[in-house]
């Protein structure tokens, strides 16, 4: 293909008064092993949690990685190279912890995630390439989620326990219910994790989760997790609920609940880290309503352009850690320019791989490839 | 000889003993109950629902996803519409991932008019099945198959839509399922639960064995040379009642029974269409869009030059509903002399 890759001139820079703190060397891509509490203390003034620096670095790098990613997968759809964008640019600072923190593998000893479309950040601190979500946004056959057959954002991969996600608005929550029930009966004290969005609340399905999550005796381990950012497409929260908060409902189920920001990600990691801990101990289900923000509008149908009046989580997180001199401008640069390279030749070398034949339209129809077809019954 | 309620309960006792079968629920699937038709009494796995029927298809869903085999019931197939879209998802899911998610679940549903159950209790849902790509749909008509098909439905790594007709539930047949005791007093008092003084009743199950109906696997139920007969599920009976009564004029009927609606025995029904020359499709479920239509298409395109007459459709009026007086039910589902009338007219046609 002839189609030249746009290069972005330079990587974003951090504001310009921020103080600059000696250099250090962009962190390596997160690793779940990381600390909580550090060996080496966080300047009193500024308030992380009590999270290590190795953490709050590492956070940092998975957020940009995600970010750049995000960029890289809307170009791509502007550029004509991909039909339709969807992704959670503004849920940085909830999605990367929520990765870090989940047991990641296959199988019922771990985790489990029900994810929506916005997931793109917590599948990367989960350890997915940039060129797995490229090769989703441009539907080719090497697309390892759903082999060229579904939307950007829409993820699959049953090595980390991560289940389809589905373009119907909040299925999600009562299958994770189903996986959660078999967890249980394992008894390894693994859960389900599931996340959608606040207008998407309204579905049936989004009860349906509360009510067998939730019975009395027969609880389930769930993290249910809404990331409100108070639209659905164009019509606004007040529009769809007349609840002051989502939280609220799970309360009257009985389930613990509460609201944090979700444009912090120190307090989305105590938070999730608590809520978690609650879960695998009590095998009972927590409640998150997140607040978030969506940076680039809903979607393509919308189009996908950065609404610069809105809070910045990533940016916002950096210039924290510049201020506090755990990170210098010049790493921060660094990491940026890291991950725009990695996702340039993530296009370039998916652009050279080929889509999925028309002919494979019957593989997969039955386990197998059993004939679909009624035409050869 | 065993109900279909009684063979679908001997399957699942025999698919969580021997094939890993860890949970069956549904509403009132559990015990004190076991199912509203009886169909999952003293079944060790089995458990009570919220009364939630999308809840009940994606739990089996979530179960499926981790590998754990699952039967889930919706009550009545009439309150099965309510979970279309995740019946849609459940579908696409192995397709939509490339093949890399399965699920090996079942969900069993009781279908069809025949016990005057009203607007509410006699909807079919084979020809909406039909539509939902990725499921295999089976409906079985009598105890042996309901038996049989159970088991395939269970060992196949598919989502399997198990269609039962309500009005068969009490129906006995003419063969043994393989372990069951000759003596219809003994199954009963084995499994089952009195209806008195039944607290703590734990069933006491025969030593039953395997045996799969394949998916997709057509029977002849009654053989015959001027016209056949495609049917399923209830029709059968009566197809067959039809067929034994116009043999004493010399008519001869070959009536099929299909089985499984998806992936359907197109072989079975082709040969015998080359054969007779002349085909009706009985089914309850409503005529605009009916399942039979699509094998009516495919008749005229593969089997048009052996035909001696139209293939035609006998199906349930296209109504918003049976009613309750039977006069209503009566005459919005095929009955005997429905089937007997086209019969003929089918047979009386001369190209
Ligand atoms: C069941 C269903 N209805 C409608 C849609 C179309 N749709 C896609 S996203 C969306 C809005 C979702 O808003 P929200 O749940 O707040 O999530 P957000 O996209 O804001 O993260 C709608 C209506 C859909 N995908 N599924």
């Amino acid at each position: 293909m002839s189609k030249k890759t746009t290069v972005k001139p330079a990587a974003k820079k951090a504001p310009k008064n921020a103080p600059v703190a000696k250099a250090k060397a962009p962190a390596k891509a997160a690793t779940k092993s990381a600390a909580k509490t550090s060996k080496k203390a966080t300047p009193k003034k500024f308030d992380f949690g009590g999270l290590s620096e190795e953490l709050l670095l590492s956070m940092h790098d998975l957020m940009v990685k995600s970010r750049v990613l995000e960029e890289r997968v809307i170009k791509i759809y502007k550029a004509g190279e991909g039909y339709f964008w969807i992704g959670g640019p503004g849920e940085e600072a909830f999605g990367v912890p929520l990765g870090l923190l989940a047991r990641k593998g296959k199988g019922l000893e771990y985790d489990w995630f029900h994810l929506h479309y916005r997931c793109t950040p917590t599948m990367v601190a989960l350890g997915m390439p940039m060129i797995e979500a490229v090769r989703l946004m441009m539907n080719r056959a090497t697309d390892p989620s759903t082999g060229g057959r579904n939307f950007a954002g829409h993820y699959c991969f049953p090595q980390w326990n991560v289940a389809p996600v589905t373009s119907p608005i909040e299925v999600q929550y009562p299958i994770a219910c189903g996986t959660a029930h078999a967890q249980k009966r394992a008894g390894h004290k693994s859960i389900s994790i599931v996340t959608g969005g606040d207008a998407g609340t309204a579905e049936g399905e989004f009860a349906t989760c509360l009510v067998w999550s939730s019975r009395k005796g027969q609880e389930l381990p769930v993290l249910i997790t809404v990331q409100n950012n108070g639209f659905g497409i164009s019509t606004p929260y007040e529009g769809q609920h007349g609840e002051t908060y989502i939280a609220d409902r799970a309360k009257a189920f009985n389930i613990r609940s509460r609201v944090i920001d979700g444009t912090n990600p120190v307090e989305t990691y105590i938070a999730l880290q608590e809520e978690m801990d609650y879960i695998r101990k009590t095998g009972k289900p927590s409640f998150l309503e997140v607040k978030t923000t969506r940076l680039y509008g809903h979607s393509s149908a919308d189009g996908a352009n950065r609404k610069t009046d809105l809070f910045d989580p990533v940016y916002k997180f950096q210039e924290k850690l510049i201020a506090a001199g755990i990170l210098t401008e010049k790493a921060a640069q660094k990491i940026w320019e890291i991950y725009e390279e990695e996702g340039i030749k993530a296009q370039e070398q998916a652009r050279g791989e080929a889509g999925p034949a028309a002919e494979t339209v019957w593989d997969h129809v039955f386990v197998n490839n059993e004939n679909a077809d009624w035409r050869k019954f | 000889m065993a109900s279909v309620a009684q063979a679908i309960r001997m399957a699942l006792h025999y698919g969580e003993k021997h094939m890993g079968v860890k949970d069956i629920f549904g509403q009132d699937v559990g015990a004190p109950l076991g199912g509203v038709f009886t169909a999952t009494q003293g079944l060790k796995t089995a458990w009570n629902t919220p009364l939630d029927e999308r809840g009940i298809i994606s739990m089996a869903m979530g179960i499926a996803m981790t590998g754990d085999k699952c039967v889930a019931e919706i009550q009545f197939a009439d309150y099965i519409f309510n979970t279309i879209d995740l019946l849609k998802i459940a579908g696409n899911t192995l397709w939509c991932t490339n093949g890399q998610v399965q699920l090996p679940m079942v969900v069993m549903t009781p279908v069809g008019a025949g016990i005057f159950g009203s607007v509410y209790h006699s909807h079919s849902f084979d020809a909406w099945a039909s539509r939902l790509p990725g499921w295999k749909i089976v409906m079985p008509s009598n105890p042996l198959d309901a038996y049989g098909l159970m088991l395939a439905a269970i060992e196949d790594p598919n989502p399997v839509l198990y269609l039962k007709s309500k009005a068969l539930m009490r129906h006995k047949g003419d063969e043994l399922i393989p372990g069951e005791p000759e003596d219809e007093k003994t199954l009963k008092s084995m499994i089952d639960k009195p209806v008195q003084n039944s607290q703590g009743w734990k069933a006491k199950w025969p030593e039953l064995e395997k045996y799969i109906v394949p998916i997709g696997k057509g029977k002849i139920t009654h053989e015959g040379e001027h016209i056949t007969v495609v049917t399923y599920s209830r029709m059968v009976h009566l197809c067959d009642e039809v067929a034994k009564k116009l043999a004493d004029e010399g008519i001869s009927v070959e009536v099929i029974d299909l089985r499984s609606i998806y992936p359907y025995d197109w072989q079975m029904i082709k040969s015998s269409i080359e054969k007779t020359g002349r085909v009706l499709f009985v089914n309850e479920d409503t005529e605009v869009t009916n399942f039979g239509e699509h094998l009516a298409y495919r008749t005229t395109q593969e089997c048009f030059y052996s035909l001696m007459a139209r293939p035609r459709v006998l199906a349930g009026k296209n109504l918003p509903g049976i009613g309750l007086h039977p006069n209503l039910e009566k005459n919005s589902v095929p009955q005997h002399h429905d089937i007997e009338t086209a019969i003929r007219e089918i047979v009386a046609e001369v190209p």
